[in-house]
């Protein structure tokens, strides 16, 4: 990898936590209160399927993480296995993807519908 | 006195541990029972001292897992039930007991481009720098390292990436990053950057709790980051 990907890579990270760190604030806010105020999962979709604020935030969430997790992994699969160079890359990649995707499905399932 | 338990390194990498036992005395360093041992016990130990009043940075060991200068180590401040295990530096590969090659460690400083290029010569006028800019007390923060290898030894990263430059190196690369006169900033950020530079340091703040000079090389390698990025994104490396 050239050292300039390594750099943006390193100012990816960066930022992505930065975004992470408000999501997750915010997720774990809206879980407690979810889970205090004894909302059934039925109750839950009641609110959130076709809510496009909610949808908009957990699109920017996913889209976070399949950004941190990745470059992460890529270094602790380094430093842990010794694991380097082009396959650690694409198999980190994979991750990021498959993150994406499966995260973007939940969103969809969660909070798409029609806008209400 | 009890006497000390003492365990010393002997050997290569694949060596042991042999146990002595040294009288204690009242201000004792880790230094003098080293002395002690190889004078009274076993001559065929070999370690490294030079000033013996802490301003050299050679008799730098591992003294109970805790990389620091022995010759300032006093034995009371370490020794938990009358026992001392005295083992060399850390990260890098050991010659004979408690003498390692640190070779890697200065090749890595110039890989770091620690060293200045100036473009005066000896015709011109002396370069006026005031000590209060701000430049210069970043440079000044920094630039009492004496290349004694504590640091690069308490580095996790440095155990965990061959490649990574380590903290010392890094330092000195910020101390002329921020000298003023100096003419290659460009390629030394270059030269820093990426997953075997300043990028690496998760930030541990080891080397920055173990430098006997006070140093923070955590400081020096956060604004080595910055500088990179900054100077990544505008084209100039």
């Amino acid at each position: 990898m050239s050292r300039r990907s390594e750099v943006l890579l390193w100012g990816a990270q960066r930022i992505s936590a930065m975004v992470l760190a408000v999501c997750v604030v915010v997720h774990l806010i809206t879980m407690i209160y979810a889970v205090r105020s004894g909302l059934s999962g039925a109750e839950i979709l009641g609110r959130t399927q076709g809510n496009v604020g909610w949808f908009m935030f957990y699109a920017v969430f996913v889209a976070a993480v399949s950004v941190h997790a990745p470059i992460g992994l890529r270094t602790i699969l380094a430093e842990t296995f010794n694991w380097r160079g082009q396959s650690a890359n694409v198999f980190a990649a994979v991750v990021g993807l498959s993150l994406a995707m499966w995260g973007l499905r939940a969103v969809m399932a969660v909070f798409g519908g029609a806008p209400s | 006195m009890e006497n000390l338990q003492v365990r010393i390194w002997r050997g290569k990498e694949n060596g042991g541990f042999q146990e002595f036992e040294v009288p204690r005395q009242e201000s004792q360093t880790v230094l003098d029972v080293v002395t002690y041992v190889q004078r009274k016990c076993d001559p065929t130990l070999s370690y490294r001292f030079a000033c013996r009043v802490g301003v050299c940075g050679s008799c730098a060991m591992t003294v109970n897992g805790v990389s620091r200068w022995t010759c300032r180590t006093h034995v009371d401040k370490v020794a938990d039930e009358n026992k001392v295990e005295i083992a060399p530096l850390r990260n890098l590969p050991v010659i004979k007991d408690l003498v390692t090659d640190m070779s890697e460690f200065f090749d890595k400083w110039a890989k770091a481009r620690g060293r200045f290029t100036g473009s005066t010569t000896r015709k011109d006028e002396f370069a006026r720098v005031s000590p209060e800019s701000k430049e210069r007390k970043r440079v000044d923060a920094g630039i009492e390292c004496i290349g004694c290898g504590v640091c690069y030894s308490a580095c996790d990263v440095v155990t965990w990436n061959k490649d990574y430059l380590g903290p010392a190196a890094l330092n000195r690369a910020w101390t002329l990053v921020n000298d003023v006169r100096d003419t290659a900033r460009a390629e030394r950020l270059a030269a820093v950057a990426g997953d075997a530079g300043c990028h690496a340091c998760h930030t541990h703040l080891n080397c920055t709790e173990r430098c006997p000079k006070g140093l923070s090389p955590t400081a020096g390698i956060a604004g080595l980051k910055r500088a990179v990025l900054a100077a990544t994104l505008s084209g100039e490396i």
